[in-house]
Parts: structure tokens; C-alpha cells; sequence
């Protein structure tokens, strides 16, 4: 809502200045989102009369003027505007002057002297008009400096207002407000009936009462549809930023801005027959003056004639009925459709209106019978024409309820934290012209037809709020009960968690929950199992169009925009949330959303540094990575397939036997892609597994002496190792402590098709020393399995 | 001067003349060995009249004593200076770089969600967490938002196919973390339905949200940060204390000022926006928007199954990304998205 502080004076004049008077709407809730001056930045400009014209002596488009700008002596200007001519008020810059982007100084225009500059609007930045000089009234004193003669000091403010207070979308509204909170009276516009001329009237019929339970109506014939808006209207509506288009329009704007209330002009001409507000007959279509044809929805109210639709009712206006230049008899219309009848109306067919914005908030319910007679006094004052009698149209039980609402004072204090007396609240009510019934220190508050936010006591607990102000409630320290929150060594929080992964050298990123479609076929698992992707009905980007159900995508993203920026090694993670249709119903939502954590590593597995290989990051550095976020734990890794990866080096992660997630290196398919270069190495964890933690279990420390005993074994090339350890695992004996893999090698002094597979084993009895015969035995008994179950040798 | 002394004269100049440990052994071998020059002396008393055995050998013990410390003294100098040497060969260049992993980071707006969990919760509150697929009755209808409500245009959602290809209504993703408070307090009652007098609810819940807008100062997804107090005496006061301490607290700025001002949003009344200034730096004066507040409106608490009459409460909702970047001095928003390791890696 913009309007100038010009306007809003004219109704209430608190003694604030201009920036007091933003800061105190501002803090009342009426958000002063802008203000800025209604002219642009410049000085010096006077009016000045054109006392005579002359050619230029050395210039064909020149003219030597005089001028006369209030001083004993005329002043001699160079000028080469087409409509300059002796007689003419107009703007001169003089010396000194200061205009947008120019200074004026004296100067020699083909070498004849100019003292200054007569302007165009253009040149005054008050329009794009450049077709000459801006003609002044034959009447401006001359010499008044022209930010004075357009009162261009004015301020526009422009107020950012919230939803409820539809009330504040007039000037009126807003002087209301303006008063409540300074005290000052309002000087509401003297409106009276306006007495009819003719007897003409339409009948108007209410077919959809609960759209539209209340209408007036009024002919006025034989108006001047070409007369000029009156200048002080037509500042006032354009500096509340609506266009002037012609004095009838204009009207109906000027009064909505003033009193709040939407008005529809039609040409009298086209109508036939009764007014009906009706909702749309089967398939019916309407042409709006917005040159859109539409097809209302069964719930949208219309306004017709007996034969036709003519508009959408409190929405805009039909192309054919409306005013127009050769209009002479017109219709206006004020009415009072429902929130409910009008919300989201517009918004379906994607545009707004200055009428449907008002109507779906709410518009005073007994404002319409005003407001035509607002809107036919001026209208008579400036185009003529005989007014009929209004006609109004009430279906009363239609109308919103204004019912009383119970306030209690001892609950205001305590929702607000304050002591609040009962006549302070009545005082700050009645200023808001509620009207207030007291009862002991309680009240029954009815709320005015202008107000829609006021329905139950928290309402008037926010108005009370607002008035008292809300810099004047404390700020205070709450009082609670001291209790100790859980501190649980059985879990870790999510954050922990991300620092555990920043510390092993991986950067976090955010990225986008909406992703690709092809990141979606190309990286997630259950894209591959035929799940179809959870589609966006309305993406901000089409490469955004479907819910993610793997992290990997955006990973993979990160690090092509991250090669694209010249950066080799990346290790970075996400922990964030995918989706999938759930069949199982989901938690509310029927679908699963599981919070994963993610991780990728690309370039040298260490950054370049002396004395380190270079080599690049492999499976078993981010194999590594894994094992120690979900440490002490131990994990089983399962040889997998995974449609983002490497099918040899891919794993699935298994914790107590359960899927904890994956890990592998990025499909070569996908690297030449994605023009990747290197394959980066990749894991997806599901974050629940990663948040429990074991409570430490203490196990004795023995006293006696550990013996190590190193066993090599040969074994065929493919044998992995996890079933040879798990067998090796499962014939221990109590005095095995550990069995590690210390050596893999594969070369020289073996055959082609043959591995050596070297593991520590640490023995030890927490009651005594052990004996090398019960050592030696446990070693040839892993030997003797090595060789029965794998196919190994003893490594010479 | 005797021949003893000039023995132990001669003895102190070969060890001195000495420089190599192994050598000294041998040089000592001639004075103390078994066939060395005091060692024949002291098998020599024997053939001593008895008389002169005494004194001879003290004054031979003597010189023997002299000869061994000064062998142990060489000794000891010679060790030193061979472990000096041995340090000085063992020198590094201590201004090498260290070798080993660097750390990585945390995402800015991760640090400051760690902040802001690790200052509410030393005043007793909670972390709680929502889906981001919800449903239209946690996001709008619980909030006290129903359909066609004015207040649903201020969010432009994100909608959902279904697999006919036509828009769900009953799901969404969600414009706010405000649905958690309905979940919270849903999950609150029904634990403790038992008791007379429920215990407080205190609890944030930051996550990510989603709207239909994206320019230099909005992203399709962005992050939030609610806040909800419920309990059988909660105020406005209460609130303006909590949030005005806490923005103190996060920018380590006691005089940091914070205004509240009216406001609307469904959900909440009386609803306010929270401004902040700075009183230093490149934002010094200007009042900055930073958060919605108000108190819980008796609906949402009803719809959360919580009796208005007997609690009351305050929610708060602040944009933890908004935060971060006038904490760093981070001037686009777009950065937090866009995976750029050289902006990352400087929040170590």
C-alpha cells in the first residue's frame, strides 16, 4: 500500500515529523517498507513566463528568449524546444541549478549567451515526456520554486502490510490507526447523499447471497467521459501508484484508495435488463478487461445482466461492459463480496487485482452505500450528469457476524508478562473504536465491520500489545524449574557425527534436496530397482524436478563444479535427507525420509606434500574413512552392485548383519560422463546406524606375557579375505586376542595365479603364562583349516 | 718433580692427546692395563722392604687414582662431543611443513546451528526433527492456515506429482519448520497424559524448508531454526528475554540491539518480527529483519493437544542462513549452495 504523507496528513495531522510518523507506524505493525520524495533529486527550478521568442542568429532549431522569472530583470535563454513560445508558464533551471545528473551553469550556446534552462518533465525526471518544454498552468505564480508548485517534497510512503489488516489498505484506514496511536483527531471526508436526479434505476437481484449479501447500485446519466481528472486527484492516485486512465476510472480508484472500497463503473449502454450476482452457468466464459477469457469454477460469483455475464465479481471487470471514452450513462456498482467468496480466485486464473487483493482480506461491510455516494459527488463536482436513486440489495443473514468477544484483564497480564490495568485496556480499545462493554475488570468487546482479525480474546491481547507498544513490554529472563537435561553415552548427535567426518579431511556441502532426473537414474539404487522417482508439480528449474533418493548425485555435482574450478583433490560430504515412496504409509506422510550421510573423495589421497607418494585415493582409504566413523563397531563388507558404481569395487556395509550402507568407486561409465577425469570413491551411510554408540564394556588386562606368532599363507589369487579371517576367527581358542591381516602380496617368488596372505595372531591367558606347545598347536591348527577350507600352503 | 707425577703428567697428555673413545682404551691399557706402567709399579712393593711398602704404595694409589679420573674425565668429554656430534648430524629443518591429513570443515551453517543448539540447550532445550515431505495439515491447517487462507500466498510451495501426473494436495514440501511444533507437541501430550501438570516443552527444531523463489537473497531451499516454549506460565516478556539474550549470546555483541515488532502470521498472537542492529561494522545502525516470533495461537495449541487455557507458549522462527551471513560478513546467499571448496575451507 503506497499512498503520499500529503494524503494521510489531510486526514490526521499528529505533531511528528516524517520519519516519527514512519517509525511509530512501523511499530504498530503497519511495516514502513519504503519512503522516498514524489519528485526527483534537483534544485533551482522556478516557474518562469516565456515573455517573448526569437530565432537564434547562428541556428536554425535555437530560439533566443526572454524570460521572466520573478527577478526585476528577464533573463536571456538559449532554448530548442519545438513548443517554446512568448506567453507560456514553464520551468527554468537557473544558474547554479541542479538537475538529475546535470548542473546548469551560465554558458555560451553558439555564442550567444543563456542563463539557464528551460525544462522538459523528462528533464525534471517527473516523466518520460521529452516533446518539449512541460507547459505550466496559465496561473502559477511565477518565480515559485517548482518543487513547491508540484509539492514534489512529499513523501511516498510505502507500507508493507501483513495480511489481517486489510482494514489499513485505505487511507482512511491507516488515518484511523494513525489516530488511535497519537490521539489526534480524524478528519474523516464529509460525505453526504448525493440526491437523485432521474428516477432510473436497475433492479438488482442477489441469486448467490453468501458471495455477495450486500450491492448498490447506481445510474448516472449523461456524464462528460471525457473530462479531465481535477490535477490534486490525479497526484493523489498516481503517487499511490495507480495509473490515471480517465476521470471515471480514476474515481473508482480514488475512492477505493480513500475509503477502502472497490467500485465498478459499467457503461450503462451495454447493460440489459436487472443486475444478478449468480455463480456461472455450465461452461460459461467471460472476456476481462485484462483480455483474458475465462471459465469461471461453479464457486466463483459473477455479475450479470439478464442476458450475460458482465464481470467477476470482486475480481475485475468484463471487456464489453465496461466505461469508455463515448460512455454516457453509467452504472456504478459497490458492493460486498466475502472473503470466502473471493480468495483465491484470482490467484487460480495467476494474476491480482487492487480489488480482489481488498475483498480477500476483508472490506467494511457497511462501507458501500458511502462510498457510491463518495464516488457520485465527485463524479457530479467534475463530469455532470444525473444521478438515479442507489438501489441496494441486503441479504442480512449473508453479512459477517461481529459477535462479542470476552477479554480478561488478568489474562492479558499474564499472556503479555505485564501488569496491565483495566482502564488502561479500555482506554487503548476504545481508541481502536471497538466497542467496549466493561464488566468488573473483564470485557465484551464487539468488533467494528472494518475489522477482520478479531474473533477471539488473543486478538485483542495483539491490540492491546500493539498500542501499549511492544518496546514497552520487558524483556525478562523466564523463571522455570532447574532440571538436568539427559546426557546418554548410547548415542551421538548428528552434529558430532559431522564432526567426526570433518575431521578425517572431508568438507561439508549443501545441496539441493531436488535434483536431476538423471542423477536419479544414474546414481541411486532404488531408481534401479524400477522405484519411480518423486516428481516436483512445479520445480523452479527442470534440471530440480525430482526428489532425491540418494546423496550421490549432488557429491558428484559438487566435485564437477569443483573441477571446473580448477580444484583436483575434493573430499567432501553431505548429511541430509532422501526420499522415497514408502508403501508402508511413512511416518504421516507415506513417504520414507531417511537422514544419510554421504562422502566423497577425488585427487591425491593426501594433499601434495613432500615426502608423500602422491597416490591417488582408493577404495581402501574411504573403506578406511567408514570404518573409523563407525568405530569401535566392526563392519561387514559385502562385494555388491550398485548402479553409481565400479561392480568390482563396490561394497554394501553391513553392521551387527544389518544394511548400513555402501561404498564404492564411482562407475567408470559415469566418470567419462560426467567428465570427471579420475573416479572419485564414494560411501552413502544411513545416519541411524552411525548415532549408536556402544557404552564401553571393560574386559580384564592380563598380567602375562602376549606371544605373536606370524602366519603367512599362500592362497589362489580370488580368495577374498573375509571368509579365511571368519574361519580362522571361528577356531580360536579363548587365547587368541587377534587375529590382523599385516601383509598382502602378490608378485615375485609366487606363482602367477597366487596370493600371500600374512596375519599377526597375539595370544594370551589372563591367568598364566602360555606354553609354546599350546601356542605352536593353535598355529598348526590354523593351518591345518587355512589348508582344508582354502586351498592354502604355508608361505616358504 | 718425582717419576710418579711425571707419570700422571704424561698419562692426563696422552688421554687429552686422545680423541676417539676406542683409542682411549687402548692408551688407557698403558698405564692400567695388565701390563701397564702403574700396574708394574704396584706389582713391584711386593719386592719393597716392608717398612717403605706402606707409604710407596699410598703415594702409587695415588697417582693410579689420579690417572683414572683423569681417564674418566676424558672420557666423559669425549662422549660429549661425540653425541654433539651426533646431534648436530641428526639436525632437521624444522621449517618444513608437517607431514599428515588436514582437517576438513563444517558447513557455515552447520557452525551456526551448532551454536544455536549448543546455547538453547544450556537453558534446557531440546533438538527436535520433522520430514521435509509433509503434509498439508502439519505445514498450513495445524498452523492455524487453512486452505484459502491469505496467508498461504505469503509461502509459494512445492508440490508433488502423483503417479497420474496430477498435483497431491495432501502433501507437500514443507515452507516452514513450524510443522514440528505440531509433531512436538502431539508426541509431548500423549507422552506425559498421565500427569496432572504436563512439564514444559522446550525444544528447537532446525532443519531445511522450501519455497518457490530463488534470486541473490532467496534459494529454493533454505534453512530454519524454530523455537518453541510451552508451559503453564510463558509470556510475551518471557519471549522477548529468551530471544533477545540469545541473539546477544550468538553475535557476541552485548550491545547488539534488538527491537520487536507487530507482525502476523497465523500461527502465532501476538506475532512479531525481530529486528536487529549493530552497533559497529559494515551493518552498523540499520535495522535488520532476522526472525518471526509470537505466541503460540490458541489453535495451533489445541490442534497440538495442548489446553490454551492452562499453557500458553511462545514459538519463534529465525533463518539460521540469514544469521550466518552477517556473522561471517558472507554477502550471497547462493554460496552455501553452490559447493565452492574455497569458500568452504575457510571455516576451519
Amino acid at each position: 500500500m503506497q499512498f503520499p504523507e500529503s494524503w494521510l496528513r489531510a486526514l490526521v495531522n499528529p505533531p511528528l515529523s516524517t520519519d516519527e510518523l514512519c517509525h511509530l507506524l512501523t511499530m504498530a505493525g503497519l511495516e514502513v517498507e519504503e519512503r522516498r520524495s514524489a519528485g526527483a533529486d534537483f534544485s533551482g527550478v522556478v516557474v518562469a513566463e516565456v515573455l517573448s521568442v526569437e530565432k537564434h542568429p547562428d541556428a536554425d532549431k535555437l530560439k533566443l528568449c526572454s524570460v521572466n522569472v520573478g527577478e526585476s530583470t528577464p533573463l536571456q535563454i538559449v532554448c530548442g524546444a519545438p513548443n517554446v513560445a512568448a506567453g507560456m508558464k514553464v520551468p527554468c533551471a537557473r544558474g547554479g541549478a541542479k538537475l538529475p545528473g546535470i548542473e546548469i551553469k551560465r554558458a555560451k550556446v553558439r555564442g550567444i549567451e543563456s542563463f539557464g534552462m528551460l525544462c522538459s518533465a523528462r528533464e525534471l525526471g517527473l516523466s518520460d515526456d521529452h516533446g518539449g518544454l512541460l507547459p505550466l498552468a496559465a496561473d502559477a505564480p511565477v518565480g515559485d520554486d517548482i518543487r513547491r508548485h508540484f509539492d514534489l517534497d512529499d513523501q511516498l510512503i510505502t507500507l508493507k502490510l501483513t495480511p489481517n489488516r486489510s482494514d489499513c489498505l485505505s487511507l482512511l484506514g491507516i488515518a484511523r490507526e494513525l489516530s488511535a496511536l497519537t490521539g489526534a483527531p480524524l478528519l474523516e471526508p464529509e460525505i453526504k447523499p448525493v440526491a437523485a436526479v432521474v428516477a432510473d434505476t436497475r433492479q438488482v437481484v442477489l441469486d448467490a447471497p453468501a458471495s455477495c449479501p450486500r450491492y448498490c447500485g447506481r445510474i448516472i446519466r449523461g456524464v462528460d467521459a471525457g473530462a479531465a481528472t481535477p490535477e490534486w486527484m490525479k497526484r493523489r492516485i498516481e503517487r499511490s501508484g495507480i495509473r490515471s486512465i480517465s476521470f471515471l476510472v480514476d474515481v473508482t480508484n480514488y475512492v477505493m484508495l480513500e475509503l477502502g472500497q472497490p467500485l465498478h463503473a459499467f457503461d450503462d449502454a451495454e447493460l440489459s435488463g436487472a443486475i444478478h450476482v449468480r455463480l456461472p452457468k455450465q461452461g460459461e466464459q467471460l472476456l476481462l478487461l485484462n483480455e483474458q477469457t475465462v471459465t469461471p469454477s461453479t464457486d466463483t460469483a459473477l455479475i450479470a445482466d439478464d442476458e450475460k455475464p458482465l464481470a467477476m465479481a470482486g475480481v475485475m471487470g468484463g471487456e464489453h461492459s465496461g466505461i469508455n471514452d463515448s460512455t454516457r450513462d453509467l452504472f456504478l456498482e459497490s458492493a460486498f463480496f466475502p472473503p470466502s467468496a473471493i480468495a483465491g480466485k484470482a490467484r487460480a486464473l495467476g494474476f491480482s487485482s487492487d480489488a480482489s487483493h481488498r475483498y480477500e482480506r476483508g472490506v467494511d461491510f457497511e462501507l458501500q452505500r458511502r462510498a457510491i455516494e463518495r464516488a457520485t459527488q465527485l463524479i457530479v463536482e467534475t463530469c455532470g450528469g444525473q444521478p438515479g436513486p442507489v438501489v441496494e440489495a441486503v441479504s442480512a443473514p449473508n453479512l459477517p457476524e461481529r459477535k462479542p468477544v470476552r477479554l480478561r484483564t488478568a489474562r492479558a497480564a499474564k499472556v503479555l508478562g505485564i501488569a496491565l490495568a483495566a482502564e488502561r485496556i479500555e482506554s487503548i480499545l476504545k481508541g481502536l473504536g471497538l466497542s467496549v462493554e466493561r464488566q468488573g475488570d473483564d470485557f465484551l468487546i464487539t468488533p467494528p465491520s472494518f475489522r477482520f482479525d478479531i474473533e477471539i480474546e488473543e486478538d485483542l491481547i495483539e491490540e492491546i500489545a500493539r498500542i501499549y507498544g511492544y518496546d514497552n513490554i520487558p524483556s525478562q529472563p523466564p523463571v522455570a524449574r532447574m532440571a538436568m537435561m539427559p546426557a546418554t553415552e548410547h548415542s551421538r548427535t548428528p552434529m558430532s557425527v559431522r564432526r567426526l567426518v570433518a575431521a578425517r579431511d572431508y568438507h561439508e556441502v549443501v545441496t539441493y534436496s531436488f535434483v536431476e532426473a538423471a542423477w536419479e537414474s544414474d546414481f541411486s539404487a532404488t531408481h534401479a530397482h524400477g522405484v519411480v522417482p518423486i516428481v516436483l508439480a512445479n520445480p523452479i528449474a527442470s534440471q530440480m524436478g525430482v526428489m532425491r533418493s540418494t546423496l550421490i548425485g549432488g557429491l558428484v555435482g559438487t566435485l564437477m563444479a569443483n573441477r571446473k574450478r580448477q580444484t583436483e583433490r575434493v573430499r567432501i560430504f553431505e548429511l541430509g535427507r532422501c526420499f522415497q515412496r514408502d508403501a508402508g504409509g511413512g511416518p504421516g506422510t507415506g513417504f520414507f525420509q531417511p537422514l544419510r550421510l554421504a562422502g566423497l573423495a577425488a585427487g591425491s589421497a593426501l594433499p601434495e606434500q613432500w615426502g608423500a607418494t602422491g597416490a591417488r585415493v582408493d577404495f581402501y582409504d574411504v573403506k578406511g574413512d567408514v570404518e573409523a566413523l563407525f568405530a569401535p563397531r566392526r563392519l561387514d563388507f559385502v562385494k555388491a552392485e550398485h548402479p553409481a558404481l565400479h561392480p568390482g569395487r563396490c561394497a554394501n556395509v553391513f553392521l551387527d548383519g544389518r544394511p548400513a550402507g555402501v561404498v564404492g568407486e564411482l562407475h567408470p561409465r559415469w566418470v567419462q560422463k560426467y567428465e570427471l577425469g579420475t573416479a572419485p570413491v564414494v560411501f552413502e551411510l544411513e545416519l541411524n546406524k552411525l548415532l549408536v554408540t556402544p557404552f564401553p564394556s571393560y574386559v580384564e588386562v592380563s598380567r602375562f606375557p602376549a606371544v605373536v606368532r606370524d602366519l603367512a599363507l599362500v592362497v589362489p589369487h580370488g580368495q577374498t579375505l573375509a571368509p579365511l579371517l571368519a574361519g580362522l576367527r571361528a577356531a580360536a581358542p579363548a587365547i587368541v586376542r587377534d587375529i590382523a591381516l599385516f601383509d598382502v602380496y602378490h608378485g615375485k617368488g609366487l606363482g602367477e595365479s597366487e596370493k600371500s596372505l600374512a596375519f599377526r595372531i597375539v595370544m594370551q591367558d589372563t591367568q598364566r603364562t602360555l606354553e609354546d606347545a599350546e601356542v605352536d598347536a593353535v598355529i598348526a591348527d590354523f593351518l591345518a583349516i587355512a589348508r582344508r577350507d582354502f586351498n592354502a600352503s604355508l608361505r616358504a | 718433580m718425582n717419576d710418579l707425577d711425571q707419570l700422571v703428567a704424561q698419562a692426563t697428555a696422552d688421554f687429552a692427546a686422545t680423541s676417539e673413545l676406542a683409542r682411549l682404551e687402548e692408551v688407557k691399557a698403558a698405564y692400567l692395563g695388565k701390563d701397564g706402567s702403574l700396574t708394574a709399579l704396584l706389582k713391584g712393593l711386593g719386592k719393597l722392604p716392608p717398612e717403605e711398602r706402606k707409604s710407596a704404595g699410598a703415594t702409587i694409589n695415588l697417582a693410579k687414582t689420579q690417572v683414572e679420573s683423569a681417564l674418566a674425565a676424558r672420557r666423559e668429554a669425549l662422549r660429549v662431543a661425540q653425541l654433539e656430534a651426533q646431534l648436530a648430524a641428526e639436525a632437521l629443518d624444522v621449517t618444513l611443513p608437517g607431514r599428515g591429513q588436514p582437517r576438513g570443515t563444517l558447513h557455515p551453517v552447520m557452525r551456526t546451528l551448532d551454536r544455536i543448539e549448543q546455547l538453547f540447550r544450556s537453558i534446557g532445550f531440546e533438538v527436535a526433527d520433522g520430514p521435509e515431505i509433509e503434509t498439508d495439515w502439519h505445514n498450513f491447517t495445524a498452523l492455524n492456515t487453512p486452505e484459502n487462507h491469505p496467508a498461504r500466498s505469503m509461502h509459494d510451495t512445492f508440490y508433488l506429482l502423483d503417479d497420474a501426473g496430477k498435483v497431491r494436495e495432501d502433501v507437500l514440501l514443507r515452507t516452514h519448520t513450524s510443522p514440528v511444533q505440531i509433531r512436538t507437541m502431539l508426541a509431548h501430550v500423549e507422552k506425559f497424559k498421565h500427569l496432572e501438570h504436563m512439564p514444559e516443552i522446550r525444544v528447537i527444531c532446525p532443519g531445511r524448508v522450501y519455497r518457490v523463489d530463488s534470486d541473490a537473497t532467496h534459494s529454493p531451499m533454505f534453512h530454519q531454526v524454530e523455537g518453541l516454549w510451552v508451559g503453564e506460565s510463558v509470556s510475551f516478556a518471557d519471549l522477548k528475554g529468551v530471544v533477545a539474550d540469545f541473539l546477544r549470546r550468538f553475535f557476541e555483541s552485548d550491545d547488539l540491539k534488538v527491537r520487536f515488532r507487530p507482525s502476523f502470521f497465523p500461527f502465532t498472537e501476538p506475532s512479531a518480527e525481530i529486528d536487529v542492529a549493530f552497533m559497529s561494522g559494515p551493518m552498523e545502525g540499520r535495522w535488520l529483519e532476522i526472525a518471526g516470533c509470537g505466541m503460540v495461537h490458541p489453535n495451533v495449541l489445541r490442534f497440538g493437544g495442548v489446553d490454551p487455557e492452562k499453557y500458553s507458549g511462545f514459538a519463534f522462527g529465525m533463518g539460521p542462513d540469514r544469521l550466518t551471513m552477517l556473522r561471517y560478513g558472507i554477502n550471497d546467499l547462493r554460496l552455501f549452495f553452490e559447493g565452492d571448496l574455497r569458500f568452504l575451507s575457510q571455516f576451519q
